[in-house]
């Protein structure tokens, strides 16, 4: 008989490890994988791995795609440190580009400086709007955010879906569900020559420092901690659940519709019906494989990026189906948990007689 | 060996038992024997090893070396069924009960072959008559207090006809005068031939108890004495290995305005099975150390939470609670704090200290008032210099400041505890516990500190169910029970017996009350 029991002392090494771990088993069962349905291995690795960021145009699209991943991640895991679950990114980043793409709609004659940094903050008040019914209905009536979080994600992209269908659908577009063109103010400009790197990227960037502050150095970031990992502490120290609420909804609404609102005004340049293929829920699995952690968050995001691409790149060169991408995501989590759980539990075989139950301690 | 027990087998033999841990060595060469009809103690501090050495006894741990004899036979004790199935009884310091259950159907849990639920509560019927631990089987447990939960827990061993009975600090939760009951019932016991196995570090207790007493200190035997023969210093001498240290408290001086100050707290608990708080009122002056005694779950937690703002009142109810004059019952614990109060919980991991945080980060918990956070940041050096000072006064032995919270043993996360609550100067300080589970020298080093906190002119308010130690260190004394206070009372103009006896429920004042269910026990009967 098998028995799963906790370990003495979880050794701190692997925690950091096993995201490293869940990813070289990610690849070994993409190489079996590959190879149980026909093809070379080497083949299908390089096309999911190598091909795609062989260029610096790739390089680019590792950074278009890793920007709003990053972005999201770091607000995430702000909340997440704390027990907040917010499972609303992708809703909240729909809200983000609804705001800011439609700030960019409303003065699509404008041409002023005014109007991209007026549409980054709409795209963070939105975020933040969406973000605020969870924390709203959690802080006066106790909801779970998990549902009330994941359920609103259908409901913002079915108001996009709805804006871009008849209100804002574009007058010259041929009746396609597509909104007018944005202007070149409303652009965010490419940053790096020949790609469509764009200013999200810096974004980005920019919120990994902030979390790193935030988690590391400021007071609120530490009374938030304290109550994710023990309430009563929280509680005896008087730390104000409901602000950590609001606090750990609100960055990671604000940091999602801020990635909406750079999805819409960089790589795309338009509303569409949908606006993100799923962004909101992969950064969940890169806040994790991130350890909570903004730098873990940025390797994190370059890996998920990476996968998004293999994804596209195998759909081209090896005619795979667009389900790839989200079957190496599954994969990746499923493998992320388990060496996690192994971090706390081992395994420990039973055997009735006498003697043999005396697991030697790991360290 | 004593007169009584030369030349018989032993009931029990322990050769050379050791168990190690990956941290500690929690038994190291250890020897025992217990004869039948012995009542034989086995003695030391936190941490000494006696937990781990019953709990090998009853095979809930397994030794890393060592044997084991039962009547002369050796014997491998894997599980707690196999000893109760060898006549090892074990009455646990934590009782494990069902609230919502009768008596005979939590009995009944325990039973290991099937049985008949009449029969058996005529049997529990029986044998609490026998020993002098009345019972009603049919009581709902949630209905009793700790004193007749603990029979429950007797009286279940006791069916199983135990030749060796195991009680681990069995008087902790009791009043003086159900713990004469209880030591009735054990020389009953004893005489039928059952041998007893007595756990604790109360002196007093063994030397009026106990036959024999095997002494640890570090996991290992430093002695085997017969506790009738020595004084407390000399057994003190054995567990702690040196004098037991006494607190100097000179009487308090003058009193100083009213610190904190209760007056008509009424509160129905939020726990179906918890006590109400019934009209408290309560004054603490600066400069003295007041003192509120009683069994555990007659309202003390209840009054802790509303008292240390981890479950304000309502807004309407804030006038209950003063602290420095200002009313504070609807504050919340941070609130409270910014006024001048620090409380030290009973518990101290996941409340008083986050367990996997650094001893530095959990200054920062309560502490951060010392000018600790700057605009929203935290100042590291200073948390680590307040965290620093505290490791230092306090003597708190530990991996320094970066140690995390639960790698400290009790005793030491506790002196930090008290350390950081004491460091920020606070005008009124609450303690809960403020030694339980701390070894004699450190407890001896909280409680001075408490006395020259009070001379200092702080208010001090200390909940505790240890009556030794509130009549060394309070000014002034007062009984809770059944969620009602007794008239406070100086601690000079009473003594032992009587707050025991308030302490079932029987105070002056309260003649006409009902006495309440919950405190029942301690009564003579």
């Amino acid at each position: 008989m098998i028995r799963i029991e906790p370990r003495p002392q979880p050794s701190r090494l692997m925690s950091y490890l096993s995201p490293l771990i869940a990813v070289a088993l990610t690849l070994v069962t993409g190489i079996i994988f590959s190879g149980l349905v026909g093809m070379n291995p080497l083949d299908a690795f390089h096309a999911f791995f190598i091909a795609p960021i062989d260029d610096l145009y790739g390089l680019g699209e590792l950074g278009v795609k890793a920007a709003p991943l990053m972005l999201i991640a770091v607000g995430l895991a702000i909340g997440f440190r704390s027990n907040v679950w917010n499972i609303g990114a992708e809703g909240q980043l729909t809200a983000g580009a609804i705001v800011g793409g439609g700030l960019a709609l409303l003065f699509y004659q404008v041409d002023g400086v005014w109007v991209l940094p007026l549409m980054v903050l709409g795209g963070a008040v939105g975020g933040m709007a969406w973000a605020s019914i969870p924390a709203l209905l959690k802080t006066r009536f106790n909801t779970n955010e998990i549902l009330v979080s994941l359920m609103l994600n259908y409901v913002a992209i079915f108001l996009l879906s709805y804006l871009v269908h008849d209100p804002w659908r574009d007058p010259d577009g041929f009746n396609f569900p597509e909104s007018r063109l944005f202007s070149d103010a409303a652009m965010l400009p490419v940053v790096l020559e020949d790609t469509r790197l764009h200013l999200g990227s810096v974004f980005a960037l920019i919120a990994v420092v902030l979390g790193w502050v935030f988690v590391r150095k400021s007071f609120v970031g530490f009374q938030m901690q304290v109550a994710g990992l023990a309430d009563s502490a929280a509680l005896y120290a008087g730390f104000r659940r409901r602000r950590m609420v609001w606090i750990g909804l609100l960055v990671g609404g604000a940091m999602a519709g801020i990635a909406g609102l750079c999805e819409v005004a960089g790589p795309i340049g338009q509303l569409l019906p949908s606006v993100s293929p799923g962004y909101g829920y992969a950064a969940i699995i890169v806040a994790f494989v991130g350890r909570l952690h903004p730098v873990g968050i940025l390797l994190a995001s370059l890996l998920m990026s990476l996968l998004y691409l293999g994804g596209e790149s195998a759909q081209m060169e090896l005619g795979l189906p667009s389900a790839i991408t989200g079957v190496f995501q599954g994969v990746l989590l499923f493998y992320l948990l388990a060496a996690d759980m192994f971090i706390n539990f081992r395994l420990h075989v039973v055997t009735p007689t006498v003697g043999a139950a005396s697991g030697k301690a790991a360290s | 060996m004593n007169e009584e027990t030369k030349g018989l087998q032993p009931r029990l033999e322990l050769r050379g038992i050791t168990k190690i841990y990956p941290t500690v060595v929690a038994n190291e060469d250890v020897n025992l024997k217990v004869y039948p009809g012995e009542i034989h103690a086995v003695l030391g501090e936190n941490g000494a090893g006696k937990s781990t050495l019953m709990k090998i006894i009853y095979g809930v741990i397994k030794p890393d070396r060592g044997q084991v004899l039962w009547e002369g036979r050796e014997v491998q004790v894997t599980r707690p069924a196999e000893a109760r199935r060898l006549g090892v009884g074990m009455v646990f310091q934590h009782f494990s009960l069902f609230e919502t259950l009768t008596v005979a159907q939590n009995i009944a849990l325990g039973v290991d072959e099937p049985f008949d639920l009449d029969r058996l509560s005529k049997r529990i019927g029986e044998v609490s008559r026998r020993y002098g631990l009345p019972l009603d089987p049919q009581r709902l447990v949630h209905s009793l207090s700790v004193g007749e939960r603990q029979r429950v827990e007797i009286v279940r061993c006791l069916l199983q006809e135990p030749r060796l009975l195991i009680m681990d600090e069995p008087t902790s939760v009791l009043t003086p005068q159900a713990v004469k009951k209880l030591f009735e019932t054990l020389r009953r016991l004893a005489e039928e031939g059952c041998s007893i196995l007595y756990i604790s570090h109360k002196l007093e207790e063994i030397r009026e108890l106990c036959h024999n007493a095997t002494v640890m200190r570090g996991g290992r035997v430093t002695a085997d004495a017969d506790p009738r023969q020595e004084t407390a210093s000399s057994l003190a001498r054995m567990m702690i290995g040196r004098e037991l240290p006494v607190c100097e408290h000179s009487v308090s001086t003058a009193a100083g305005p009213v610190r904190l100050l209760i007056s008509g707290l009424n509160r129905k608990s939020d726990d179906p099975f918890g006590t109400d708080l019934k009209d408290i009122h309560l004054e603490v002056r600066g400069g003295e150390i007041v003192g509120i005694a009683g069994i555990s779950g007659n309202g003390q937690q209840e009054l802790l939470v509303a008292l240390s703002g981890e479950k304000p009142l309502d807004k309407r109810d804030s006038a209950a609670i003063k602290i420095d004059g200002v009313e504070a019952g609807h504050l919340n614990a941070a609130a409270r704090r910014d006024l001048g109060l620090t409380f030290v919980p009973e518990e101290r991991l996941g409340r008083g200290a986050v367990p996997p945080m650094s001893l530095s980060e959990n200054t920062l918990l309560t502490g951060h008032r010392g000018g600790m956070v700057r605009f929203g940041l935290i100042k590291e050096r200073k948390v680590r210099d307040f965290a620093e000072q505290c490791l230092r006064d306090f003597d708190v032995r530990c991996g320094g400041v970066q140690a995390a919270a639960k790698s400290l043993s009790g005793g030491n996360l506790q002196k930090f505890i008290v350390g950081r609550e004491i460091l920020q100067k606070p005008k009124v300080l609450i303690a809960a516990q403020p030694t339980w589970g701390v070894d004699v020298g450190a407890a001896a080093a909280i409680r001075q500190e408490l006395i020259e906190l009070r001379n200092s002119g702080l208010a001090v308010l200390v909940v505790s169910e240890e009556l030794e130690e509130l009549f060394e260190i309070c000014d002034r004394i007062v009984v809770i029970a059944g969620g009602r206070l007794s008239p406070v009372t100086a601690a000079a103009d009473t003594n032992m017996e009587e707050i025991g006896l308030w302490m079932s429920g029987l105070f002056p004042g309260d003649g006409e009350r009902e006495r309440s269910d919950a405190v029942a026990d301690a009564s003579s009967r």
